[in-house]
């Protein structure tokens, strides 16, 4: 399995890179969840005991899970189990909502996010995010890519910038002869992508995705994987979908989350690499949940 | 039998559509044959007299030699003013009580008495003008009072308008903004602001609509009601402090003169002042229209 070999080359370039290495051997403690295969490369993102709260509703609870870098984690479960809101714990938007109070940490290259010393602006930076339903901006599509690099004062060749950008979207070749044109003309599949492209034209090294294809048709669909997996080379990508077979797609790792009915927090139930979740859960309501006996 | 009785319900069905049909045209159709009637009687009344002499002359006690240049010179400077004072005004309060303000109590009572200060009659704004801008900050009864006044009367609906037109931006651009890492700011200035502009310059001016028209205000705080002088006619620096007057305060001098050539001249002024009024509306959907295709391109 190409996830299996990977990580060795993952290794090197981890140290080079500097990921800190109490993170990637971390404890083992943290969840019997922990696998094997979540220890072999380095790790971009930790929670650690994290549980969230919208005012006194608790949202999540116990969150522990290591997120590999360079990898595509999926999160699945069935509808209100907490998957969007742990995503939005990772580049901190669900600040935006009033009343919202997070507890324990998330690690991410062995700093804690939610350090006051850390803005969340800089966080966005760094973990960008694309969103369910494609919300290009009401501007050209070049203005739409530009945007990020222009509120962060990029200095560079913004020309090159963009065209790099929607180029690694895939979505170059489609619109170069039309990049000062709206980018509502384009089609849902065409404007998912330019919001893949406007998010990595901030330079981010965590992409989260909330459901991003569930807007979109087939065809749009299989592009938008297509380019996840490209992606997954030089990003970590976190995916949070409902639709099982997609998860199994595109994953290397899936992460099944479930809630015991309304009012009770989400919790992480097991993660895993995708063929142990897939094939070989540990836990029953994951067996459950992908075989279809539930959800 | 079943198709006759069919048959029956549905006349009467089709007879109610057709009632409720006509009597809704008959409504709309009631309040376009009074505005017309009086367009026509204004029209007919004040065209003759509409000429260069007209718009260039100072009122003046004889009909035949009197004109509207002063009033309609005092419109344009209290309404400049007033635009200067209240856009700035009215969109930064919109904007801290949309983007900004806590949802608190506070902030409620805010906004339930903004709605309510848009419902005061006008008058109350005069007395408050008087009070507060001719009396206390010793501006007599300038240009600059007037348009304060005026400016604290459009305020309310300037700051409504503008919460709506800001409102109306999808909160799927304003999260797409911070997931990008902007700062408030700059979601407010590159993403909240060009969305809602053209909203918030359609209310702008339709609030200015409001003010030109308005007399007792500045009856009230004491705008003369005869003036044969432009504001600025010694020197543009001074005309902000000097004396004035508006169309509709001299509208209402020349109607409530007896002799009929007088009531002639009020109608030509109500021409001129609807004339000043459509421009600023055209000029106001030109705006919009600007900004709206800039937004979609």
């Amino acid at each position: 399995m190409a996830e299996r070999t990977a990580p060795q080359v993952e290794d090197a370039d981890s140290t080079a890179k500097g990921v800190s290495e109490e993170t990637s051997s971390s404890t083992p403690s943290v969840g019997a969840q922990a696998e094997d295969a979540l220890h072999a490369g380095p790790i971009a993102l930790e929670t650690r005991g994290l549980s969230l709260y919208y005012g006194a509703f608790r949202a999540l609870a116990d969150i522990n899970m290591k997120l590999p870098a360079r990898r595509i984690m999926a999160i699945i479960g069935p509808s209100g189990c907490g998957k969007s809101s742990l995503l939005r714990c990772f580049n901190r938007m669900n600040e935006l909502i009033p009343e919202t109070r997070l507890e324990g940490q998330i690690l991410f290259r062995g700093e804690d996010l939610y350090a006051t010393d850390v803005d969340p602006t800089e966080v966005r930076h760094l973990i960008g995010m694309v969103f369910q339903k494609p919300n290009p901006f009401p501007k050209s599509i070049y203005d739409n890519v530009a945007f990020g690099p222009q509120i962060h004062g990029f200095s560079g060749s913004l020309d090159e910038l963009v065209e790099r950008s929607l180029t690694q979207a895939a979505l170059w070749d489609e619109v170069k002869d039309r990049l000062k044109k709206s980018a509502l003309e384009l089609s849902g599949g065409q404007q998912q992508r330019l919001c893949i492209a406007r998010a990595l034209a901030v330079g981010p090294e965590v992409i989260l995705m909330d459901e991003p294809a569930s807007a979109l048709d087939p065809l749009a669909t299989l592009k938008i994987e297509d380019l996840m997996q490209e992606l997954a080379e030089n990003y970590t990508i976190v995916i949070v979908t409902h639709n099982m077979q997609q998860a199994a797609r595109v994953s290397h790792f899936t992460a099944f989350m479930t809630t015991e009915g309304g009012g009770e927090p989400g919790r992480l139930v097991e993660v895993d690499s995708r063929d142990v979740i897939f094939t070989t859960p540990k836990d029953q309501r994951t067996q459950d949940y992908i075989t279809g006996r539930y959800g | 039998m079943r198709a006759v009785a069919a048959s029956r319900s549905l006349r009467s069905r089709k007879l109610k559509a057709m009632v409720s049909h006509a009597l809704f045209a008959t409504a709309t159709l009631t309040g376009i044959i009074v505005l017309a009637t009086l367009l026509v009687r204004v029209f007919m009344e004040g065209l003759p007299q509409l000429d260069w002499g007209f718009i260039n002359s100072f009122p003046s006690r004889l009909p035949s030699r009197a004109g509207i240049l002063s009033p309609l010179m005092g419109t344009l400077w209290v309404m400049a003013f007033t635009a200067l004072f209240s856009f700035p005004l009215g969109l930064a309060t919109a904007l801290y009580l949309e983007q900004y303000a806590p949802q608190n109590k506070i902030t409620a009572i805010i906004q339930t008495n903004i709605s309510n200060l848009a419902g005061v009659p006008s008058i109350v704004y005069g007395i408050l003008g008087l009070t507060v801008f001719v009396r206390w900050f010793s501006l007599d009864r300038s240009v600059l009072a007037g348009a304060l006044t005026m400016t604290i009367l459009i305020l309310p609906i300037t700051i409504i308008a503008s919460r709506e037109a800001l409102r109306s931006v999808p909160s799927s651009l304003t999260t797409a903004s911070y997931a990008l890492g902007a700062t408030q700011w700059q979601t407010v200035r590159r993403v909240v602001l060009p969305y809602a502009f053209p909203g918030i310059l359609t209310g702008t001016i339709l609030s200015m609509s409001r003010a030109i028209g308005e007399t007792a205000p500045l009856l009230m705080m004491g705008a003369l009601t005869f003036v044969a002088f432009v504001p600025g006619s010694d020197g543009l620096a001074r005309a902000p402090l000097d004396p004035f007057t508006v169309l509709p305060i001299q509208i209402f001098n020349w109607a409530s003169r007896p002799q009929s050539e007088f009531q002639d001249l009020a109608a030509t002024g109500i021409v001129v002042l609807l004339v000043v009024l459509l421009v600023m509306n055209a000029g106001a959907i030109l705006l919009r229209d600007r900004f709206q295709r800039k937004i979609q391109d």
